[in-house]
């Protein structure tokens, strides 16, 4: 098993890190830090470019992050039109960025760049499962 | 080292739905870029096609394109860095001729996107970014682009209407361009008024999909000297990587791709930013052009709506900007759009350009992303 449920369309499964997905079922969200060199990475790498090795742990993104940008999109892709609107997000967090959406109970004009947000696994339909933003 | 020169540049009229295939395509660009040189298809000696292939539906289009063009037995191949291809193929045919394997290149960009249903073209735009990671969550282009708007509105007090204002220029100078697909002049109230896409970019604050293609002939200095009356000699040239994540973004208030590949293409050109008399830059949204003005040190960072809200772009103002209309006027061909913004220079730098002539250019400059800012190429161009 690995990407096959991640998201709202997923593309491709198979991968190094599919880990990730067996720690998101279980409630963490995590990011990947070379056990050589120390550099961590999200999105995760199983492989460290920067000292050539693959000796990689995981770690929980944990804490709040902050908010640095966001775009409320109405028009998706193929296979998101279900999704429409919805708000994606960037967020920082302690020495990784993350790339999802905000959690629909937060409206649009609630929005501040700089604001807390922490991050965490959301069930979506058809069994499948995401990360989203909430409120920090 | 050799000197290089561009003799010709052509493009087709970039439209909605050009009713002919890509080779009928490449060959109107060919064909008005080898017009009244002094030199025959015979003489050139290699064929770099330049096109985004997820919207191709001929398999390795290269072959298909120098057969129709008769450029066989010459070596031809494809190069793709999405929406910056046709500028990546002029540094390769750049690099070629400097190298002492080829005199004479032709660089040829297209796109054919009518080719697709609007649900393959919605189906392609979904998997623009890192598809495992980012795609998953519907990130789009202009939603990439839609958070690099929010983060400089944030940092920099950059409003919606400053960019609109991007569009009203680019629409007004569009109007005059027989190759642009949208001719008609915007008013600000038009630009704020359409709909949301992706907020805080609208309607009209984001470039259309099109049909086109785009040709320029590259030549060594000796080459392009017999070739034509005025060749424009490539004197700087600059190209840059980032992350395909949006995660992996330093700033999202500039492109790191364009700051690093407009500083490489000055050096080489030996001169800065003031010395720049007319400038194409990639404006697939209005915020790309607001953020191309700081990468390019045509503003200092968070100064660049200052630029368009005092009319210093215009072709009368202090740095002429997309005086051709831009992305936004002209439509986005995705291979054939650098190509394109040098032919624009060129045009320029040979005092052709009858619809809006910058003055006594002397110096041009072209700037082109493709993606979400992943690939970056700045060309300078002097007469």
């Amino acid at each position: 098993m690995g990407f096959e449920n991640f998201g709202t369309v997923s593309f491709t499964a198979e991968a190094k890190t599919a880990d990730f997905i067996k720690n998101l079922e279980a409630g963490k969200v995590m990011a990947t830090r070379c056990k050589k060199c120390g550099n961590s990475y999200f999105p995760p790498k199983a492989d460290c470019p920067s000292c050539l090795s693959s000796d990689v742990e995981w770690f929980e993104v944990a804490g709040k992050g902050k908010l640095r940008s966001y775009t409320k999109v109405n028009y998706g892709p193929t296979g998101f039109e279900a999704d429409t609107p919805y708000i994606l997000a960037l967020g920082e967090f302690d020495g990784v960025q993350i790339l999802a959406r905000l959690s629909r109970d937060i409206e649009e004009k609630d929005i501040k760049v700089g604001m807390s947000l922490i991050v965490s696994p959301v069930k979506l339909p058809d069994n499948r499962i995401a990360y989203e933003f909430k409120k920090g | 080292m050799a000197e290089v020169a561009i003799v010709g540049a052509g493009q087709t009229a970039f439209s909605r739905q050009c009713g002919v295939n890509i080779r009928e395509l490449c060959f109107e660009a060919f064909k008005e870029a080898m017009e009244g040189l002094d030199i025959t298809s015979q003489d050139i000696d290699a064929s770099i096609i330049c096109s985004a292939p997820e919207y191709d539906k001929q398999r390795s289009p290269a072959g298909l394109i120098s057969e129709y063009l008769d450029l066989t037995p010459k070596p031809s191949f494809y190069v793709e860095t999405v929406c910056s291809s046709s500028s990546t193929g002029l540094r390769v045919a750049w690099s070629l001729i400097t190298a002492g394997l080829h005199k004479a290149v032709a660089v040829i960009g297209f796109q054919k996107m009518s080719e697709l249903s609007s649900r393959e073209a919605a189906e392609r735009m979904g998997r623009g970014g890192d598809i495992i990671w980012e795609s998953p969550f519907g990130l789009t282009m202009p939603a990439g682009y839609a958070m690099y708007a929010r983060a400089h509105m944030a940092k920099y007090g950059t409003t919606e209407e400053q960019l609109a204002k991007v569009r009203v220029k680019n629409s007004h100078y569009g109007a005059a361009n027989p190759k642009a697909t949208y001719r008609k002049e915007l008013g600000l109230e038009d630009i704020l008024n359409s709909e949301v896409i992706t907020s805080p970019l609208k309607k009209f604050d984001c470039c259309a999909n099109a049909d086109g293609a785009s040709c320029i002939i590259v030549a060594r200095g000796d080459v392009a000297k017999g070739a034509c009356a005025i060749p424009i000699w490539i004197i700087g040239l600059g190209a840059a990587t980032d992350t395909m994540s949006m995660a992996g973004r330093e700033s999202l208030t500039g492109l790191r791709c364009a700051q690093e590949a407009a500083r490489q293409a000055y050096k080489m050109a030996g001169i800065g930013p003031q010395d720049i008399d007319v400038a194409e830059v990639h404006d697939c949204f209005t915020i790309s052009e607001i953020l191309a003005y700081e990468d390019l040190g045509f503003a200092k960072p968070g100064e660049g709506a200052g630029l368009i809200e005092d009319k210093q772009t215009y072709a009368d103002g202090k740095k002429p900007v997309n005086v051709d209309g831009g992305l936004l006027s002209k439509g986005h061909p995705i291979g054939a759009t650098g190509g394109s913004q040098i032919r624009t220079i060129v045009r320029q730098l040979r005092r052709e350009a009858t619809e809006a002539q910058v003055k006594g250019a002397k110096i041009g400059l072209v700037h082109n992303i493709g993606g979400i800012g992943q690939y970056g190429n700045v060309t300078i161009l002097r007469r």
